[in-house]
């Protein structure tokens, strides 16, 4: 299955764009993802710790993904 | 109905406050976040803000949609926050509720700005008038936020050896 990785702030200038498509065995979990995505060079980067949110919702590291999902690697926030 | 937006273009407080109010609300409070002239002794010249837009209009709905809840009827909560460039002492955000007594005009309106402090996804990067722009260091969001998750969930983190204890 494919999902849509979304990058954003700090972690979109870390990869070097904001928008990644990535190649994932059926039923895997955000874990798994960012596991993956710490595999790819310029990602290998990224904190120990990583919010994440799985089709606008904020997700778990056990949160399953499907075939087309949107994955956005949340930064720490700092509106207001 | 609480309101909100998520936008580029500038706040009035109007905005806010039009959306607040009722014949029995004897306190409407407005809260404005404001870019400020320094940062830790640095001199700043402005402030870029960055989105992931359809989250963040989601998640601020989120958040002005419980505030409301929480005032029990009594109350209305309305909430804009921009994005893009802003200079110097322009207006980041912008918060109002009204309530029958001043209290819980206050309280729901803090409480409408740590919400936004802690889950809604916009990253600041301040640009100073002494070097090169820099991201600014934030919170961590909570897992599961905006969602019908328990607060016992909220220290959950992603990490290579999986969540945190």
């Amino acid at each position: 299955m494919r999902v849509s990785v979304l990058l954003f702030a700090i972690y979109r200038e870390l990869a070097g764009t904001g928008n990644l498509d990535v190649s994932l065995p059926e039923r895997s979990d955000v874990r798994a993802l960012l596991a993956a995505l710490r595999g790819r060079g310029r990602l290998s980067a990224l904190p120990a710790e990583v919010s994440v949110a799985v089709n606008r919702q904020y997700a778990e590291p056990g949160t399953i993904l499907a075939d087309g999902d949107e994955v956005a690697l949340i930064p720490p926030v700092s509106g207001g | 109905m609480a309101w909100s937006d998520v936008g580029f273009g500038e706040i009035a407080p109007a905005v806010v406050l039009e959306r607040v109010g009722a014949g029995g609300h004897g306190a409407v409070n407005l809260f404005l976040g404001v870019v400020r002239d320094s940062n830790e002794g640095r001199p700043v010249s402005g402030m870029e803000y960055e989105a992931y837009e359809a989250m963040a209009r989601e998640q601020l709905a989120a958040i002005v949609a419980e505030a409301e809840r929480a005032l029990r009827g009594g109350g209305r909560v309305a909430a804009v926050h921009r994005l893009g460039d802003l200079k110097v002492g322009e207006t980041s955000v912008a918060v109002a509720v009204s309530t029958p007594h001043r209290a819980a005009a206050f309280e729901a309106a803090r409480r409408v700005m740590e919400e936004i402090k802690v889950r809604l996804p916009v990253w600041k990067r301040e640009r100073y008038l002494d070097g090169s722009p820099e991201w600014l260091g934030g919170q961590a969001p909570p897992v599961g936020a905006g969602g019908d998750r328990t607060r016992e969930d909220r220290h959950a983190r992603v990490g290579p050896a999986g969540p945190e204890a």
